[in-house]
Parts: structure tokens; C-alpha cells; sequence
């Protein structure tokens, strides 16, 4: 470890701070003077309060989305790296070829290949059948781990502490170390594989199996979460709800569908959401497995991805992020309006 | 179930019956209790194969790494690879880079997340209800469509290459979720108490830092521990911000780095990866329960 380098590293981290706090203690004194000594306003607390994350929030996400979408108008490129002006101007120039192009990249999005030759209504698909089948997995043995663990039996800590560890572990530590064990020759998948007599796939070139590889590793991370989840909202059911049901001659699976799942309902629909949006986004487990390399096993976020720096065609990127974002958008109000999942949130 | 060693006229009844309920399971027949245990040891294997396997990686001397061995303690074991890692990579500065803007980015996006979860929770203004949905939509973006639009300011900016644009976004965007936690949890606080330290003399704010903040700590603990465990393993926006300069590197992309030469450096991703994995593997299991109660405390009731 180098002294000097990390000294470096930590005034440059101390020095950024230091201006954040400058700033907002900037920010603040404005807003005193101009809310409380000015305008006497009645709800000066709450806007000095809320003001430093709103201008964060602002700079960080709602400008460059808005930026986003003005160069989703343009044919922004890394050989075309001009300013386009706000709003896209229709004269705006770049090397003295107009850059306003309209709709175009929009259209494009659907009609012309995204990727090479993937073209978006491929990649869409296998985003939805990734993201399908994982959460399927992990809603369905995360559901069963946690019923078997919400048992009386001997040993339960154990199994639980054992079972949430590819939880605990960096994702990055695990997708490295899955991505070499996938290896087809000394990779530990084929060998075990081997022992059993099966001479294993080519993981990292055969379409097929990389897209399974990847939802075999993404299954395996994402089953722990999911169980201790479903766990704890099986541990806020009464258990004198089941002696009841015991008594009026209940079968298991009786019980299991008339007081289980109904019971289950408020951590299950905010868990199927949030596995839902967060396997959608999931850019960590398709980008380490496939490493960019076969376009079969891209999702719409890795090949998003590709579109801005492999390719790097930026306007057109941002007219494809506005459409995944979308397509998410869509699944999630329908998904609340149906369920009801956010009532109660804000009053 | 209650305690008491002799079984109620329930239990006694399902013992006889054979009948379990999910809550249960102490009547379960030998076979149905060997089938469970046989389910849940088969699962934890899956789970753990891997780890040890890589405990095993890390342990080989360097003319055996490829080999082809399934054995958990190697012929031949040694710590060369953890001395190699330790003493001849960058490996140790990436964790003191990751180290120190996990920690500084954390703390500013507890403070910001706490005063405006205050505001929230406590004030009816308009646009509250605008704000609150706003700050959840947030939670859909993919964070690769922020990526173009950050990478070319922060070009235009002159921030690629240095960590000044990794600690201002770092901090910034786990304030959404900080603040659905903390205002979720604020609810729950009954605001009499707030009233009364006021009736004693306190100003609105004094009452938030002397009652309702010592009050929150748990809530606060479990926001400063989701904002570090996301920067810490972020990966995505430090490749793009930080460039190809190893020495600035955080340990994802250095990890990463080892992986994608894997022939030559497979035991150093082992060392390094069972290094920078214990430490966060004994604080989630330290701290699993309470991670989980934040996703749910965050107001996403049912």
C-alpha cells in the first residue's frame, strides 16, 4: 500500500465532502434569509429541511434524465460529441451536419438491431424470460425454505445461517468466483458434473447454457433474500390462528391456502414487486457471466449498456433507456393498482 | 406455542393425529422429519459449495492451481496466495480506496436522509405526496440509464478519473430509500413526545435532535448499513467514473480485474475474495434481522 497515493486518496474524499458542506451550508443561509427574514413563510422548516436532498436529488438524477431525454433527440455519438443546446435546437450543427434528428432514434429502437444483430423485441424477451423465471425460483423455494424453517426442528439456526450466505456475500466475490467456476475445464460445475459422468457444456460459448448459467448463479444469489423475507412474515402469523383451524378439522394444506397465504400478502406483493424491478435492473449478474460477449444473454440494461459505451451511439442510448424505463414503469403501476401494495404509505 | 412441557389437548389431539400446522411440526412423523432435514441439508450445501470451494482455491500452492481437484484442504496447502494479495498487489490500497468513500458517503447520506425524512413525516406541505412518489420512482431506474448522461457530464466536468464524482453520486442516490426507511420509521414515533419537549422549551428542531433522533438509532443504523453495503459493492459507475488508473480502483473493479485474467491469477481472486468477504459476511449475519426489517419498515405496507 502506497503512503502517498493514499493520503491522496482520502484528502480528495475529505476535500469533496468539505465542499458538499459548504454548499449546503450555503444553500441553508439563502433560504434562512430569503424564507424567514424575507416571506415570514409558515412552512420555512420543512423546505429548509427537505431543500439539500431536492437539490441533490435535482443535480444528480432529475438533470441528467432531463439531459437524457434532450440528447434521445439527437445523433449524439462519440465521434459526434457536441453540445446539442436546450432544447435540442433544429439548427444546432456538429461538425457541420444538423444533430437534431427528431423521432429517428426512437424508431430506431424498434425497427433496426439494438445490439449487432439483436434487434429489441429479441433482447425483450429474453429479459422478461429472465426476469420471469427468476423470480419465479426465488419466490418459489424462497417460500418453501422459509415453511420448512418455520418448523419446529432441530438444527434451524444452523440451516439458516448456512442457507443466507450467498446473501452475505459481495456480489462481485461471488460472480467473480462463479464466472471462473464455470470454466469448462477446471471449472468446479464440470467436474462435479464429471463425477457423475456427464462431460459439462461449454458455459461461456453455448447461448443456451450461458443464459442458464446466468439464471443458475442468479437463483443461487437471490433464494436467501427471499426466504428470510417470507420468514419473518411467516413468524408475524399467530400460531393460535392454525390450533383454530386444527380444531374445524383443517387439512395442512387447508390451513396453508386459507391463513397462510392470505396472511402472507402484505411481505409477499412488496417482495414479488421488488424482485420483479430489481431482477429487471439486475446489470451485475448478465455483465460478470456473459462478460458483453454472446448477445443471446443480454437483457435490455446490459445491452443498454453496450449501446453507450461499446457502441457508443449516446443519443440513441438515451432514446432505448427511456423505452426500458418504460416498459418497467408500466409493469409497476399496474402491478400496484392491482395489488394495492403502497396503501396506507402516505397519510 | 406455549411452553409448559405437558401438551395441550391440541397438541396432544395433532400428535395423535399425525396433523402439523405451519407453525408446527412437532407431530411429524420419522420419515416426514428425515425428508425435511434431507431438503434443508441439500439447500445449505448448494449454498455453501461454492464458498468452501473457493476457501479450498485460495489455499492451493501456485504449481497446483489448475489443478483439478474437488479435495477442500489441498495437498499442500499454504497462505501464499493471501501473502501475494497482501504484499505484492494493489490489492490492499483498493480496500483502503473503497474503505474511505464507503464511510464518508454514508455518513452524508444519513445526515441528508435524516433531516429530510423529518420533514416528511412531520410537515403536510404541497407537494409531499408528489415528492414521496417521486423519490419511489427513482427506485426503477436501471442504473445503467443514469450512466450515459453522468459519464458525459462528469467528461464535461473534469471529474473521470478522480473520486470527487464517485462521492457526490454515491451519496446522493441512496437518498431516496434512506429517506422511505427513516420517514417509515418516524411514523411509528408518536409525535406527543416532540410536543412535549417543546412544551418544555425546546425549538422544533432541538426536539428532532434531543428526542426523535436518539429515538430513532436503530432506524439510523440500519440506513447507514444499507447506504455502505451499496457503495461498497458498487461496481458499475466506479468502472465508468474511475477509468483504467489501477491505482485508483475500488475492490470490485480490482477483484474483477484478477477474474478477467484468471489463468495467471486465480489464487489471487481466491485470497482476495475470501479477504474481503469475511468481514462483511460476519456483520450481515451480525446484523440480518434488522436488514430485513428495514425493507419493510420503509412504509411499503400491505
Amino acid at each position: 500500500m502506497d503512503v502517498d497515493r493514499s493520503v491522496a486518496a482520502l484528502s480528495e474524499v475529505l476535500f469533496t465532502l468539505a465542499i458538499f458542506a459548504v454548499g449546503i451550508a450555503i444553500l441553508e443561509g439563502v433560504l434562512y434569509v430569503i424564507l424567514v427574514r424575507w416571506l415570514k413563510a409558515r412552512l420555512a422548516l420543512p423546505i429548509l429541511l427537505i431543500a439539500p436532498a431536492l437539490v441533490g436529488l435535482t443535480a444528480l438524477i432529475i438533470y441528467p434524465l432531463v439531459w437524457e431525454l434532450n440528447v434521445s433527440f439527437t445523433n449524439m455519438s462519440l465521434n459526434r460529441l457536441c453540445d446539442p443546446g436546450f432544447p435540442a435546437g433544429l439548427l444546432a450543427e456538429c461538425r457541420g451536419e444538423p444533430m437534431f434528428i427528431g423521432l429517428d432514434n426512437y424508431i430506431n429502437v424498434f425497427t433496426r438491431p439494438v445490439l449487432q444483430v439483436a434487434g429489441f423485441f429479441q433482447v425483450f424477451w429474453q429479459t422478461i424470460l429472465w426476469t420471469v423465471i427468476n423470480v419465479a425460483f426465488h419466490v418459489g423455494l424462497g417460500l418453501g425454505l422459509a415453511l420448512l424453517l418455520n418448523r419446529h426442528l432441530r438444527l434451524k439456526g444452523v440451516y439458516r445461517a448456512l442457507i443466507v450466505l450467498p446473501w452475505a456475500i459481495p456480489q462481485i466475490v461471488s460472480l467473480a468466483v462463479w464466472r471462473t467456476e464455470l470454466n469448462a475445464e477446471f471449472g468446479m460445475v464440470n467436474q462435479l458434473l464429471s463425477l457423475i459422468g456427464i462431460s459439462g457444456p461449454s458455459w461461456m460459448t453455448d447461448p443456451f447454457w450461458n443464459f442458464f448459467a446466468m439464471i443458475m448463479v442468479n437463483v443461487w444469489l437471490g433464494v436467501p433474500f427471499m426466504m428470510v423475507l417470507l420468514l419473518g412474515g411467516l413468524q408475524s402469523i399467530p400460531a393460535d390462528l392454525y390450533e383454530a383451524a386444527e380444531i374445524d378439522g383443517a387439512s395442512s394444506r387447508q390451513s396453508f391456502r386459507h391463513i397462510t397465504l392470505p396472511l402472507l400478502r402484505p411481505v409477499l406483493v412488496p417482495s414479488v414487486i421488488l424482485g420483479t424491478v430489481w431482477t429487471f435492473n439486475n446489470f451485475n449478474v448478465p455483465f460478470v457471466i456473459n462478460q458483453l460477449e454472446l448477445e443471446t444473454s443480454d437483457t435490455l440494461v446490459t445491452g443498454l449498456f453496450r449501446a453507450a459505451f461499446q457502441y457508443n451511439r449516446y443519443g440513441f442510448a438515451g432514446a432505448y433507456a427511456f423505452v426500458v424505463f418504460a416498459v418497467l414503469l408500466v409493469f409497476v403501476i399496474v402491478y400496484v393498482r392491482r395489488s394495492g401494495a403502497l396503501r396506507g404509505a402516505y397519510e | 406455542m406455549t411452553s409448559t412441557t405437558v401438551p395441550t389437548p391440541v397438541q396432544a389431539a395433532a400428535v395423535k393425529k399425525g396433523i402439523t400446522t405451519s407453525a408446527g411440526g412437532r407431530g411429524d412423523s420419522p420419515l416426514k422429519r428425515a425428508i425435511i432435514h434431507a431438503t434443508l441439508f441439500l439447500a445449505a450445501l448448494i449454498a455453501i459449495v461454492p464458498v468452501l470451494r473457493v476457501i479450498s482455491v485460495s489455499l492451493r500452492p501456485e504449481n497446483r492451481l489448475l489443478s483439478r481437484t474437488l479435495d477442500i484442504i489441498p495437498e499442500g496447502a499454504t497462505f501464499a496466495s493471501y501473502e501475494n494479495v497482501l504484499f505484492n498487489t494493489d490489492f490492499p490500497q483498493w480496500l483502503f480506496n473503497s474503505l474511505i468513500i464507503t464511510i464518508g458517503t454514508s455518513l452524508v447520506g444519513l445526515i441528508f436522509a435524516a433531516t429530510s425524512a423529518y420533514g416528511f413525516s412531520r410537515f403536510a406541505f404541497p407537494g409531499r405526496g408528489v415528492g414521496l412518489t417521486g423519490l419511489l420512482a427513482t427506485q426503477l431506474i436501471p442504473a445503467t440509464m443514469l450512466l450515459v448522461p453522468i459519464f458525459i457530464l462528469a467528461i464535461q466536468l473534469d471529474l473521470v478519473g478522480t473520486y470527487r464524482g464517485l462521492v457526490i453520486a454515491y451519496a446522493v442516490t441512496s437518498v431516496p430509500f434512506s429517506i422511505w426507511i427513516l420517514k417509515g420509521y418516524y411514523d411509528t414515533v408518536p409525535v406527543e413526545l416532540e410536543e412535549a419537549a417543546r412544551i418544555d422549551g425546546c425549538s422544533q428542531l432541538e426536539a428532532f435532535w434531543r428526542v426523535l433522533l436518539p429515538l430513532s438509532t436503530p432506524a439510523l443504523a440500519i440506513v447507514f448499513l444499507f447506504n455502505f453495503l451499496a457503495a461498497w459493492n458498487e461496481f458499475v459507475l466506479a468502472r465508468v467514473l474511475i477509468g483504467s488508473q489501477t491505482d485508483l480502483f475500488t475492490w470490485p473493479l480490482g477483484i474483477l480485474r484478477f477474474q478477467a485474467q484468471f489463468q495467471t491469477q486465480w489464487g489471487d481472486l481466491a485470497a482476495a475474495s475470501v479477504l474481503v468477504s469475511i468481514p462483511i459476511v460476519a456483520l450481515f449475519l451480525y446484523s440480518s434481522k434488522w436488514l430485513i426489517s428495514g425493507v419493510t419498515l420503509g412504509g411499503v405496507k400491505g
